[in-house]
């Protein structure tokens, strides 16, 4: 019985914690933080578990008040849908427990109205993903914007000036989707995007199809920080604090890359996108250019907040190439991608917030050989998710570029492979620069005893999201057969 | 051509607030004509939703006892003006935020000028 209700409960559970987070907190501030864990443990334990019963079962439509779509709206759980709600549903719940520390240090007293925010953004990514309904997805990706522009300008000085440019990109780009929809429900009269996929063959050769489509991409292009709509996530990311940073940064711009899935190869279909002008080539080219000039800013970078930042407009670019190039392995190499980067991302924040608690510092130039005795399990950590971000065997971040190299030969589309060898050659640039400093002598000193190694590592809380996501690389690394076997079923053609 | 001009008016008065929008989030200095710009915009998009849902010779979608249910062409679409309500909302709420923020900047810098705050924050 559970299971047809099951993409209603999802979001209803971070609907009731968004509420509770008030209440309780209100009277003790100490039961927000893990009032929101338990909240995100709930939603990820019922998309575990929705994700079983879509493998054993089929797709679940959930109907609201029992009203049949076009008249009523819906949740859709299948493949891709069910996959991105357990993705950010898992990552939330490790990123919240993790979040306890620094939200106690970088904003005292606010933990309420912090954790009541970070679950309406949730509720927001979430609804996004379930929704079938456009402008559903509208409402809810404002939800999760505007509750996002305020976890962002918590921070640093500069944060809410960057939160503001964010915002009016954002908006901006909000609106333009908006219009997108609204082009395509004048043609064809629905809202609901299965009903309107069963259409849209009728309007292959109408110009509002395409401006509708172009629209929407530019418009959820600046959610997802495709290449020239990226301008506002740098700043955002590197001023706001450390428990944003490390909820953001993973799932965000994964949940806008759902949505160009959701709208290129599933409501417009491949062949109907490229009817009038090759756009998915276009997007292809726009996240090839965003992978280099990503992972050439990213060197260009001293403080690591900064350069993971860019690292993610380059990251960001791999699950759009694997989204244009439309063929199974591209499609798996994309989807794991989503899994690899949501993770590594995670991880690799959650290790700058560490070294922001220690040190007070995150900088790069000012990284050196004492931090491998003070802090052992961070750099392990790190060594392991800065090597999958390179992409070496058996990390998890091998495979993704591996499936995404296989699709780019099935397309024989040279240029994007070239792209995906020389991304990685830049990427591994910008990470053994400080693995180098943490772990290898010093030519000049030659060999000698690092500089007061006292063992100085981050409370167990802060400790074990952050180890557990470094082994789970290793763990997907392994189990990639497995996992990209089930993504191969989800792709729709 | 005339006709195309006169005949699709409503949507050349959107395109037109559609721009000015544009126009004051790209090139205005002061974020608070940024947020204005930013109002127009959403303003421009929520007239294109009210205009597509206009019909000649009919009326609001209240039931009529003398035109049955059936005769359509003689109610105006109410979903278009339905999903304006939630997406004014929506712009309200997306400026309160944008307020909230401009008054945090404020106390932070004491200035609201574009480049005197990148000035000021490098």
């Amino acid at each position: 019985m559970i299971e047809s209700h099951l993409p209603a409960y999802i979001a209803l559970t971070f609907v009731l914690f968004s509420v509770l987070i008030p209440v309780f907190g209100l009277w003790k501030k100490e039961l927000s933080q893990p009032l929101a864990v338990i909240g995100s443990g709930i939603a990820a334990a019922f998309s575990l578990y929705g994700f079983i019963n879509y493998l054993n079962n089929g797709a679940i439509r959930y109907y609201f008040g029992g009203w049949e779509p076009p008249i009523g709206i819906e949740f859709v759980y299948d493949g891709l849908s069910g996959f991105f709600v357990l993705v950010i549903n898992a990552v939330a719940f490790f990123v919240l427990i993790y979040s306890g520390e620094p939200s106690k240090k970088e904003f005292p007293g606010k933990e309420m109205p912090y954790y009541a925010l970070a679950m309406l953004m949730m509720l927001g990514f979430n609804g996004m993903i379930l929704t079938g309904d456009l402008f559903n997805l509208y409402v809810f990706l404002e939800i999760a914007s505007l509750s996002g522009y305020a976890l962002i300008a918590i921070g640093e000085k500069p944060a809410p000036y960057a939160a503001f440019r964010y915002l009016i990109i954002g908006t901006a780009g909000g609106t333009l989707y908006l219009l997108g929809v609204g082009f395509l429900y004048t043609i064809t009269g629905t809202l609901n995007i299965i009903d309107m996929t069963a259409m849209m063959p009728m309007f292959a050769e109408s110009t509002a199809a395409v401006a509708a489509l172009i629209l929407m991409i530019v418009g959820i292009g600046v959610k997802a920080a495709l290449f020239p709509m990226h301008g506002w996530l740098p700043d955002s990311y590197t001023y706001a604090c450390t428990s944003s940073t490390a909820l953001i940064a993973p799932i965000g711009t994964k949940v806008a890359a759902y949505i160009l899935f959701r709208i290129i190869l599933w409501l417009f279909g491949i062949e109907l996108t490229d009817a009038v002008a090759p756009l998915s080539y276009v997007v292809g080219v726009l996240a090839c250019i965003g992978i280099l000039y990503g992972s050439i800013m990213a060197i260009a970078q001293s403080e690591m907040k900064r350069m993971l930042a860019y690292s993610s407009i380059s990251q960001i670019g791999y699950i759009i190439m694997g989204l244009s190039l439309a063929n199974p392995w591209g499609f798996a190499g994309a989807m794991l991608h989503v899994l690899n980067h949501a993770i590594m991302k995670a991880c690799l924040f959650m290790i700058s917030g560490n070294l922001r608690l220690k040190e007070g510092h995150s900088d790069v130039s000012r990284f050196d050989d004492s931090y491998r005795k003070k802090y052992p399990w961070t750099m392990a950590s790190f060594s392991v998710a800065a090597i999958s971000m390179i992409g070496l065997p058996p990390l998890a971040g091998f495979f993704s570029k591996w499936y995404l190299a296989l699709g780019t030969i099935d397309n024989s589309n040279w240029l994007f492979l070239a792209v995906i060898l020389i991304s990685s050659l830049l990427n591994a640039v910008y990470f053994f620069r400080i693995l180098e400093k943490v772990y290898m002598m010093d030519p000049e000193k030659g060999q000698k005893e690092p500089k007061d190694g006292t063992y100085n590592e981050v409370k167990a809380s802060m400790l074990w999201p952050t180890t557990i996501f470094a082994v789970s690389l290793i763990v997907i690394g392994f189990a990639n057969a497995v996992i990209v076997g089930i993504l191969l079923d989800i792709f729709p053609m | 051509m005339l006709d195309f001009f006169t005949g699709h008016y409503a949507y050349w008065f959107t395109i037109i607030l559609l721009c000015v929008g544009l126009y004051g989030i790209l090139f205005k200095k002061n974020l608070i004509k940024k947020t204005i710009g930013l109002a127009i915009l959403q303003i421009s998009v929520v007239l294109y939703f009210v205009s597509i849902a206009s019909k000649w010779d009919a009326t609001v979608p209240v039931l009529d006892p003398n035109i049955p249910v059936d005769q359509v062409a003689s109610y105006l679409n109410p979903l278009p003006h339905t999903l304006m309500l939630t997406a004014i909302v929506v712009g309200v709420a997306t400026l309160g935020v944008a307020f909230t923020l401009l008054i945090a900047i404020y106390n932070r810098f004491n200035t609201l000028d574009e480049q005197e705050l990148i000035e000021k924050i490098q």
